[in-house]
C-alpha cells in the first residue's frame, strides 16, 4: 500500500516536473538555405527561442522545394508530420484535403488576422473556414526592372503599356542593345506570360483564364494576342538565353548588357546586393497594365501530437504574422510585409510602391495570385499551362495552335 | 544433418530473395496499382481504370519525351557502338602507347553524368563555347546553336552521351577482340586474307555476345537517362529534350501528380521489358541447346 502511494506520488511529481519543463516545440521544414533567406529564417528562430521555445530546424534544400516536398510526403505517410512546413497557394488546400493540417483559428482570431491581412491573401491561409497557415511575406511578380543609364541614353521612359514596351525594345534593338534579359527556363517563360496576360487582358480576364480556367477565356482572341506578344518578345532576347538562371539575367541588366527584365521582386535583392540604388542605377515599375500579382510564402501548420508541440505551433503562428518578424524578415528577403500596418520607413522605394499598390489593388479587387509561382492553380494544372507557354515561346508555334493546345492541356490535366 | 546440407543454400539465399521480391516486384506491383488510381499529392488506392494512361497518351509533352527516347536511344546506342568498335580495332593494332590511350578513352566513364552535362552545356553554349571560339578565329558566319534550337537540342544530348559512353564500349570490344583465338587469325593471315576481311568475316562475327552485352548496357543507360538531360539542357528549350525519366520526375516531384508519374513509370518499364525479354529468351534458349 505504502509502496503504491510512494510510486503514485513520485509518478505524479514527475508529471508535474514534466509539465513545468515542457516548452513550446516546433519542427520547421523549409528550403530557405541561401544567404539572405537563411538570415531571414534565423530571425524567426531567435525570436522563437527568446519566447522560451525549442526550435528544430529541418532545412531541405534543392529543386526549388521539390526535395522538401518529397521529405514532407515521407514524413506525413509515416504519421510524423513536422509542426510547420513552408507551403504556399493551393498546395495548402491540397494537403488539407489529405486531412493532415491543424486548425490555428484560435491564434488567428486572437491576433485579428482577418483585419490586418488583405482579403485575397487571407483566403489562401484558410481551409474551409478555419485558419491553417500563416503568411510570411508578399513578393510581387509583375515587375519590370530596367537599367537607368541605358534608358536615359536612348531617351526611353518606363513603358506604360505593351505597345510602348515593344516600341522601346525595337528602338533599343536597332541601337544594338539586347532589350530583354531573360532566362529560358519554363518558370521564367511562365512569369513573363502571366504579366502579359494581365497587361493585355486586365484583371478580370486574368481571373477567368488563369484562375478559373474558363475555356472560352483560354481560347479567346485576347489569349491569342497574349501569345502574339510572347512571340514578339522572343525576338527581344539574346541568343544565349536557353537555360540561363534568373539571377544571371538580372546581372545582364545590372551590367548594361540588357535594358529590361521581367521578374518578381527577388530580382531587387540582386541589385541591392551589388550596391545599386533604386531610382539611380536601376528602375522598378509594375509591368504594363493594371493589377498586382502576388507570390506569398507561408507556413502551413500540420496536425501534431502533444501539448508542447501544439503550443509551439501556436507561438510560431503568432510570431510569423507578428509585426517585428514581418519587418525584419522582409527587409532581409526583399519582399514586403503581408500585414498592412507595418511602418515602411526602412524599406526601399520599390518596396513602398509595392505596398501601396497592394493596398490599392486589394481595394479594387485586382490583387491576384500568380499562376507561374504556384499561387493560383494546383500543380498539375499550372504545369500543363506552363508546358504550352514554354513550348510556344521556344518554337515557331502559331498563336492559334497555342490556344488550342492550351485548352487541350488544361482539360487533360483535370 | 542431411536436411541442413540440402537446405543451407536455400536458407542463405532466402533473405536476398525475399528482399528482391518485396523491393523490386512488390513495388512494381504497387506502382502498377497506383497508376490505375487518381492519386495526386499522396497515393490513394481507389481503382478507377486506365484514366492515367489515357491522360498520358493525350499529353503532347509525353509524346515529345517518347520521340526523344527513340531518337536518343537509336543514335546513342548506334554511334557509341560504332565509335567504340572503331577505337577498339585501332587500339588493337599492337601500338606502343596503348595503355595511355586506353585510359584516355576510358576516362569519361569515370565522370559523373552531371559533370559531363555541365561541361558540355558550356561548350555548346553559343555565347561561351564552340561557336564563339570559332567566330573568334574569324569565321563570322559559323553557327552551332543546337542547344538553343528545340528541333536540334536532343542531338546535343546524344553528343554528350556518346562522348561519355564510347570509351566504355571500346573497353568491352577490346576485351572481346583479345579473346578471339589467335590461331584462327594467324591461319587467315597465312592464307593471305586482307586485314579488313579478317575483321569483318572472322573477328567481329565471333564477338556477337559482346555486341549483345554492349547493346543491353547502352540501352538501359539510354532508357534511364536522367541526370545528363537535367545537367545539359534541363529538359529545355521548353520541354524539347524531355525524356520519359524526366517526365516522370516532373510529375511525381514537382507537380504532385503521382498517378501520371506511376503510369509513365509503367510505360518505361514495359519498354525495358520489350528489350530485355527477347535477350533473356535467347540466352536461356542457348543454354538449353
Amino acid at each position: 500500500m505504502t509502496m503504491k502511494t510512494i510510486l503514485a506520488t513520485s509518478v505524479a511529481s514527475f508529471c508535474v516536473a514534466g509539465a513545468a519543463l515542457a516548452e513550446p516545440q516546433a519542427e520547421v521544414l523549409h528550403w530557405w538555405t541561401s544567404g539572405g533567406e537563411a538570415r531571414a529564417v534565423a530571425v524567426l528562430q531567435e525570436e522563437f527561442a527568446s519566447r522560451g521555445g525549442e526550435w528544430t530546424d529541418m532545412p531541405v534544400a534543392g529543386g526549388g522545394g521539390d526535395a522538401a516536398m518529397t521529405a514532407l510526403r515521407a514524413r506525413v505517410l509515416s504519421g510524423n508530420a513536422p509542426t510547420a512546413v513552408q507551403l504556399k497557394g493551393p498546395a495548402i488546400q491540397e494537403w488539407y484535403e489529405e486531412g493532415v493540417l491543424a486548425d490555428i483559428s484560435a491564434v488567428a482570431e486572437a491576433e485579428n488576422w482577418a483585419e490586418i491581412l488583405p482579403a485575397s491573401i487571407a483566403g489562401h491561409m484558410q481551409c474551409e473556414g478555419t485558419w491553417c497557415a500563416a503568411p510570411v511575406n508578399v513578393h510581387r511578380v509583375d515587375w519590370v526592372w530596367a537599367n537607368k543609364a541605358i534608358l536615359d541614353e536612348h531617351g526611353i521612359e518606363m513603358p506604360g503599356n505593351w505597345d510602348e514596351f515593344n516600341a522601346a525594345a525595337d528602338k533599343l534593338q536597332a541601337a544594338g542593345v539586347t532589350p530583354l534579359a531573360h532566362g529560358g527556363q519554363a518558370w521564367q517563360d511562365a512569369t513573363v506570360f502571366e504579366t502579359v496576360v494581365l497587361g493585355l487582358g486586365g484583371p478580370e480576364f486574368f481571373r477567368s483564364a488563369l484562375i478559373d480556367l474558363d475555356m472560352d477565356a483560354l481560347t479567346s482572341d485576347t489569349m491569342k494576342a497574349a501569345f502574339d506578344q510572347m512571340r514578339t518578345m522572343r525576338g527581344y532576347v539574346d541568343d544565349n538565353f536557353s537555360g540561363r538562371d534568373w539571377n544571371l539575367a538580372t546581372a545582364m541588366v545590372m551590367n548594361g548588357e540588357a535594358a529590361f527584365q521581367i521578374m518578381g521582386d527577388w530580382a531587387k535583392g540582386e541589385f541591392l546586393a551589388a550596391g545599386q540604388v533604386p531610382g539611380e542605377d536601376f528602375l522598378c515599375a509594375s509591368t504594363p497594365g493594371d493589377g498586382y500579382l502576388y507570390n506569398v510564402d507561408s507556413f502551413a501548420m500540420f496536425e501534431v501530437e502533444g501539448e508542447d508541440a501544439q503550443d509551439g505551433q501556436a507561438l510560431l503562428a503568432e510570431l510569423i504574422v507578428g509585426e517585428n518578424f514581418q519587418k525584419v524578415f522582409n527587409l532581409n528577403k526583399g519582399s514586403i510585409p503581408v500585414r498592412s500596418d507595418v511602418a515602411l520607413d526602412e524599406f526601399d522605394s520599390c518596396a513602398v510602391t509595392s505596398a501601396n499598390d497592394m493596398a490599392a489593388t486589394s481595394e479594387a479587387g485586382s490583387l491576384l495570385p500568380s499562376y507561374a509561382h504556384g499561387m493560383a492553380l494546383r500543380g498539375a494544372q499550372a504545369g500543363a499551362i506552363t508546358d504550352v507557354v514554354t513550348a510556344h515561346f521556344n518554337s515557331d508555334m502559331s498563336s492559334d495552335d497555342a490556344v488550342q493546345m492550351l485548352a487541350d492541356a488544361v482539360a487533360n490535366s483535370m | 544433418m542431411q536436411w541442413l546440407e540440402r537446405h543451407v543454400p536455400k536458407l542463405v539465399l532466402a533473405p536476398s530473395f525475399i528482399a528482391a521480391l518485396l523491393f523490386v516486384y512488390g513495388f512494381i506491383g504497387w506502382t502498377a496499382w497506383v497508376s490505375l488510381t487518381r492519386s495526386r499529392l499522396l497515393p490513394n488506392y481507389d481503382l478507377v481504370g486506365p484514366i492515367q494512361y489515357e491522360r498520358l497518351f493525350a499529353s503532347p509533352r509525353w509524346e515529345v519525351a517518347l520521340n526523344n527516347l527513340f531518337v536518343f536511344g537509336v543514335l546513342f546506342i548506334g554511334i557509341a557502338m560504332l565509335l567504340g568498335l572503331l577505337l577498339a580495332i585501332f587500339l588493337d593494332q599492337k601500338i606502343r602507347t596503348e595503355g595511355v590511350l586506353r585510359t584516355v578513352y576510358l576516362y569519361p566513364m569515370a565522370l559523373s553524368l552531371i559533370v559531363t552535362g555541365t561541361a558540355w552545356k558550356w561548350m555548346l553554349n553559343p555565347g561561351l563555347g564552340l561557336e564563339s571560339m570559332v567566330r573568334g578565329w574569324g569565321f563570322d558566319n559559323f553557327t552551332f546553336d543546337w542547344i538553343t534550337d528545340p528541333d536540334m537540342a536532343i542531338y546535343t544530348v546524344v553528343i554528350a552521351g556518346v562522348w561519355q559512353a564510347s570509351g566504355f564500349v571500346m573497353a568491352l570490344f577490346l576485351a572481346g577482340l583479345r579473346s578471339v583465338d589467335g590461331e584462327i587469325i594467324k591461319a587467315a593471315q597465312v592464307d593471305g586474307i586482307p586485314t579488313h576481311r579478317i575483321y569483318t568475316a572472322i573477328i567481329i562475327p565471333s564477338m556477337a555476345p559482346i555486341f549483345l552485352s554492349a547493346f543491353i548496357v547502352l540501352s538501359h543507360l539510354a532508357i534511364k537517362s536522367f541526370d545528363l538531360v537535367i545537367a545539359l539542357t534541363g529538359g529545355g528549350p521548353g520541354y524539347a529534350t524531355d525524356l520519359p525519366a524526366t517526365y516522370m520526375y516532373a510529375m511525381a516531384f514537382s507537380r504532385g501528380d503521382i498517378g501520371q508519374a506511376a503510369s509513365s513509370a509503367m510505360v518505361m518499364m514495359m519498354i525495358v521489358f520489350a528489350i530485355v525479354v527477347p535477350y533473356l529468351y535467347s540466352e536461356l534458349r542457348a543454354k538449353h541447346d
